[in-house]
């Protein structure tokens, strides 16, 4: 299946590239960090660390997958190997699709890694939800990444595409509630400014509701409302692989 | 070696002289500047909890812990025999209330009001940080209840405040409706009515915490331990704070 051979390429070239040493790296920064800070801490020391480990493991294997797709990306563009891809007798989403899947295996991977941790302070059935709900959200940051790259085609622009869409998702909640908090002014210009933001969040996922910290502290989410989570997630990451398919398909290359 | 590298020795003596005198300039100029601990006066005044949400990326949980380091850390270091009394205490609570409002089901800044910034031998200080302890146990009594209960103990024993205790020990037995409260913190104001040591009844509050397994994380039951040793050393010397 010429779409696996592609995933498994990818893979290779992840495992090649240092991915797996800057992983580790991240794992050992942030455990280390954990223990300095729970020195100091009077109280919730555990919950301290849990903490901060989390917060700090979901940010580096998002920053990490999007630099990876990025640089990977635009290395086999700029070597024209993209285009030596094209004259193989593989459809175009064959070949988006399939690198794709590679990269969202390498986020899969890196969220088993960044979970492994966790385990010495929460349940594994916890650390396994919040393990999914990581793979998911690195598969969309890949999606977008992807996206990006293609489309701008230049390393500092895509990965500033990439984060900015990523740090824009999770601040869009709180953004929205001083938005619409009611000591806000009632005037014109604020309501243009409210529902301008609210028609921004419409575009964007929902990302502070998923690989929550809270799950890790104060037990597992409900059911219900993770399955939302993450069914918003895959939604986000459809639209933006049905995005880069269509960009894909139209450029001249 | 990395084959894209040369030997080191083709690296010309100057290059060499260059990274060692700047990098020794770098280290004299960073030991001439080492920050100072913060003091009381550099405590900002409180940001609006949105702000802090924002600031967070939804990350509540870690952050609300990490602005709880930095607060902690106020007029606390240094050469500091008394920590925390030269705070401004508005300001203080004002950082508790958002720090709360951004992870209501952290512990640390109730721990902190009532075990460490109500203690300050202050009158006017320790019972803003009791009256916050109060406030906020209102928003959540089944849970912040054991924070209720050491400030009616302290408004007892350091204030010698018997009303203000007895209006703590009373809003426990009101507000709380949990089974997991239990009957000895509900009938708090039989322990402030009785002629109890200060000690005895911080050992019986502990010993009851301890046996409920309220108290799990190790860093708290240290510090805990720690007080009731200083309490009983302090008793036992006839000394009173």
């Amino acid at each position: 299946m010429p779409a696996a051979i592609l995933a498994r390429f990818v893979l290779l070239e992840a495992r090649r590239g240092g991915l797996p040493w800057l992983a580790a790296a991240s794992i050992a920064l942030a455990l280390g960090l954990a223990a300095f800070l729970s020195q100091v801490a009077l109280t919730e020391s555990l919950a301290l660390q849990a903490s901060i480990v989390a917060a700090l493991l979901r940010a580096s294997a998002v920053f990490l997958i999007a630099a990876h797709v990025a640089s990977s990306t635009l290395r086999e563009i700029n070597d024209k190997e993209l285009e030596r891809m094209l004259s193989l007798p593989l459809s175009r989403s064959t070949q988006y699709l399939g690198r794709l899947a590679g990269f969202a295996l390498c986020g899969a991977a890196l969220a088993v890694a960044c979970a492994a941790p966790l385990l010495l302070w929460a349940s594994a059935g916890t650390v396994a939800l919040w393990a999914l709900s990581l793979a998911c959200e690195t598969a969309l940051v890949a999606a977008a990444a992807l996206f990006f790259s293609m489309t701008l085609a230049q390393l500092v622009p895509a990965i500033a595409a990439s984060a900015g869409l990523y740090v824009l998702a999770r601040s869009m909640a709180a953004i929205q509630s001083i938005a619409g908090g009611p000591l806000a002014d009632a005037s014109l210009p604020h309501e243009v400014a409210r529902w301008a933001v609210d028609a921004i969040a419409l575009l964007l996922p929902r990302l502070e509701t998923v690989t929550r910290t809270g799950w890790l502290l104060y037990g597992p989410p409900d059911a219900g409302a993770y399955a939302a989570a993450l069914a918003g997630l895959m939604l986000y990451t459809g639209l933006l692989i049905a995005a880069g398919l269509f960009d894909f398909h139209r450029r001249n290359l | 070696m990395n084959r894209d590298a040369r030997a080191l020795v083709c690296v010309p003596p100057w290059a060499w002289l260059a990274l060692g005198l700047s990098l020794a300039a770098q280290l004299t100029w960073q030991s001439t500047r080492q920050p100072a601990p913060p003091a009381a006066a550099d405590l900002p005044p409180p940001p609006p909890a949105q702000a802090l949400r924002l600031a967070s990326f939804a990350e509540a949980e870690a952050s609300a812990r990490l602005v709880m380091l930095y607060v902690q850390a106020f007029d606390l270091g240094g050469g500091n025999a008394l920590p925390y009394k030269n705070l401004d205490y508005r300001r203080l609570t004002g950082w508790l209330r958002a720090i709360l409002e951004l992870d209501p089901r952290s512990e640390y800044p109730l721990f902190l009001a009532a075990r460490v910034y109500a203690e300050v031998p202050d009158e006017a200080r320790s019972r803003i940080a009791l009256e916050f302890v109060y406030q906020e146990f209102l928003k959540d009594p089944n849970r912040r209840w054991p924070w209720l209960a050491h400030a009616a103990l302290l408004a007892k024993h350091r204030l010698g405040d018997l009303a203000l205790a007895r209006r703590f020990a009373a809003a426990i037995d009101h507000y709380t409706t949990s089974e997991d409260v239990p009957l000895w913190a509900r009938q708090m104001d039989i322990f402030i009515l009785e002629d109890m040591s200060e000690l005895e009844a911080a050992k019986i509050m502990l010993g009851g915490l301890l046996a409920k397994g309220a108290i799990r994380d190790p860093a708290e039951a240290r510090f805990l331990k720690q007080r009731l040793d200083e309490l009983e050393a302090r008793i036992a010397r006839g000394t009173k704070r």
